[in-house]
């Protein structure tokens, strides 16, 4: 698909999630990014973080409801979380190194282990702050717990899980960026080569291409997290 | 045995309860068990019977249990010892499905805070009971929107929650209770977080809606006004123990306790007794079908009757149709009927109307009529009744007004418009107009 093609596609889909003026920004970067010949290491990029994030979630939001529900597993894991967060990211290269070798899988490996504690913590977060009254609504009217989950914990926590949702996906980001050490492609790669190869306008040119990729994927999971929040609630 | 039959409930949370209820069966009370093995005591040991089709309102101070024995009920809170029986259904020993199923079947619940979902519109709010039953959306849809026309919210079912007032919201919450179509209400402090003017139309409203759809209401509040507005009984609760049941007329005019007398102390005996338990039922009737002669002689043998300025007539059925006034009936010829001398400028109020509500219309008028539901005179009100009444509290001062105006003469209409509880009194007053057992039953 040529380039111009998927850029107004994803200018469109921007556009429709979060108005004019994120669609406008969706459209000029990646014209701009395209422009500087890098089109197709942002695509690397965006295909990397897409599908870490995916897994991230796919992880952590089950985790994450059941540290809610389980006061004993979130009093057990809770510690885990916080060690995720704060080893080096580039620590866990390591150990994705020995089971899957150089390139994008470990990358891809590397990225999930560090982008999910915060999907894990928003949605253990965004459910247990659901207010007690309504749970309490559920149980009354005779719901069973998964009839609780689904029509009052989750709606209601979605708002929270979606400000998880965004922040996955900026350590995702952050993390493809430094995972082109072990072989990762996209803007991270252009990155690190300026680096080896002492280019410092190429590796600016990758850097600025890495901020306007972070700032519209930023700013589009944010407009989805606030379509997400329920009428009249800032 | 009632609607909702409790027997022995008690109720402890932290440790040490199985210590604590053995001290409960001791009789040892909360703060000795507290001091005792360091459990702190919920509910102790509380029976009572639930009529089907009344409001009763648990009534109390917070911290006295009266929202842990609401959830109790439908063991929201799981009692640590004790009976429920609902319907023949031994509640407390329902597996947890049954459980889930007796809840969608029989209980609506109404909460302090509304407990609306933000997320939802109006009409999905009020159709989450049915959701939760799994009715299919059609009838799901038809139904919420019968239970919001019930409430007055029509026209707004597609706002969400935060675009509501206070009390449109908790209509909102009343007609999901409506819609599941449960049988018992449980109302937690349902009007507390609305302002006072609102929360007496709802009250009133709830009053009308309970005499149209016969629920059985348990309703928990901390107000005692609220509470002698709903006009049920009042199970009044203190430190977990049941203090005092009774109709509110009851536990105003006798605290069973001294906490009890405090409680009730700036209670405005006028605002709780109603019309049926003021009424005068001994005085003259005549009927519209007799003819005038027939009246004087039922006059002339009624003892005070003659005096009076105008008596009240009924139909074949003792429905008032009217009154006649003495200078009419006086001036009539004796062969005619009453029918057609009749004055219908009579004011009637019903029988639960309260007293507080009459005043004025009684200081206008002279005698007030009371009608039963089926539009039967039950008596009729004079300033007097309505001193008696007030003065029936207990602790008033000893007569001095014994021997006061005949029955009908409407001299000091004016005099009790103050309402005051410590108008002078006899204790024979009291059983003569709301101590008849005939009345109590009302």
């Amino acid at each position: 698909m040529p380039p111009w093609i998927c850029i107004g596609l994803a200018a469109f889909a921007a556009y429709r999630v979060g108005g004019r003026k994120i669609g406008l920004l969706t459209l000029a970067g990646l014209l701009f990014l395209w422009n500087l010949r890098l089109w197709q290491a942002t695509v690397e990029t965006l295909v990397l973080v897409s599908l870490a994030t995916a897994a991230a979630l796919v992880i952590g939001v089950p985790v994450g409801i059941w540290f809610a529900l389980s006061r004993r597993a979130w009093r057990t894991f809770s510690p885990v979380l916080d060690m995720m967060q704060t080893l080096p990211s580039f620590v866990y290269l390591i150990p994705a190194l020995p089971f899957f070798g150089l390139g994008a899988v470990s990358a891809c490996f590397a990225t999930i282990v560090f982008s999910v504690p915060p999907v894990i913590r928003l949605t253990a977060l965004g459910i247990r702050n659901v207010p007690g009254e309504l749970v309490e609504a559920s149980d009354a009217f005779g719901g069973s717990a998964v009839q609780k989950l689904f029509k009052v914990q989750l709606p209601l926590a979605l708002p929270t899980i979606m400000a998880g949702v965004n922040q996955t996906m900026m350590l995702a980001l952050s993390m493809v960026v430094i995972a082109a050490m072990i072989g990762a492609g996209g803007l991270g790669r252009a990155v690190w080569q300026s680096i080896q190869r002492l280019e410092a306008g190429a590796g600016f040119e990758a850097g600025i291409g890495i901020v306007i990729v972070a700032v519209i994927l930023d700013r589009v999971t944010q407009a989805l997290a606030a379509r997400a929040r329920p009428h009249g609630i800032a | 045995m009632g609607r909702i039959h409790l027997e022995g409930i008690s109720k402890i949370f932290g440790s040490g309860s199985a210590e604590a209820l053995k001290l409960i069966e001791q009789g040892q009370r909360k703060s000795d068990i507290a001091a005792a093995c360091g459990a702190v005591v919920g509910l102790r040991d509380i029976s009572f019977d639930i009529a089907e089709g009344e409001i009763l309102v648990l009534m109390g101070l917070s911290g006295s249990g009266k929202s842990t024995l609401l959830r109790c009920m439908n063991r929201l809170v799981e009692p640590c010892a004790g009976r429920i029986v609902v319907d023949g259904v031994d509640v407390t020993k329902l597996g947890r499905k049954d459980l889930l199923a007796f809840r969608q079947k029989t209980f609506g619940m109404v909460f302090q805070h509304f407990a609306l979902l933000p997320n939802r519109t109006i009409l999905d709010n009020v159709g989450f009971g049915l959701e939760i039953k799994r009715v299919p959306a059609r009838e799901r849809i038809e139904r919420s929107m019968q239970a919001i026309a019930l409430v007055g919210l029509k026209g707004w079912e597609a706002k969400y929650p935060s675009e509501l007032s206070g009390g449109m919201q908790q209509r909102a919450g009343l007609a999901r209770a409506l819609a599941a179509d449960a049988d018992i209400l449980l109302m937690d402090e349902a009007f507390s977080a609305l302002d006072p003017l609102i929360r007496r139309d709802m009250q009133a409203e709830l009053r009308d809606l309970q005499r149209k759809l016969k629920k059985t209401i348990v309703f928990v509040s901390h107000d005692l006004d609220e509470a002698i507005a709903l006009g049920g009984r009042i199970v009044l609760m203190k430190d977990g123990e049941v203090v005092q049941i009774g109709q509110p007329e009851e536990i105003v005019a006798r605290p069973a306790t001294e906490y009890v007398a405090r409680f009730v102390e700036h209670i405005d005996l006028a605002a709780v007794l109603q019309a049926e338990q003021v009424a005068d039922r001994s005085g003259l009737v005549l009927a519209s079908t007799q003819t005038v002669a027939e009246a004087r002689t039922a006059i002339g043998a009624a003892i005070g009757a003659a005096h009076a300025k105008f008596w009240l007539v009924t139909d074949r059925d003792g429905r008032l149709v009217g009154r006649i006034f003495a200078d009419r009936l006086a001036s009539a010829r004796p062969g005619e009927t009453l029918s057609s001398l009749l004055d219908l400028g009579q004011a009637v109020v019903e029988a639960d109307t309260r007293l507080d509500a009459i005043l004025a219309t009684v200081a206008a008028e002279e005698a007030v009529a009371v009608a039963g539901p089926d539009g039967r005179l039950i008596g009729a009100i004079t300033s007097r009744d309505i001193v008696r009444a007030l003065a029936a509290r207990p602790g008033a001062k000893e007569p001095s007004l014994a021997g006061a105006s005949p029955l009908s003469k409407p001299s000091g209409a004016h005099r009790w418009s103050g309402t005051s509880p410590n108008f002078p009194s006899t204790r024979s007053a009291m059983t003569a107009s709301i101590g008849s057992p005939s009345m109590a039953a009302g």
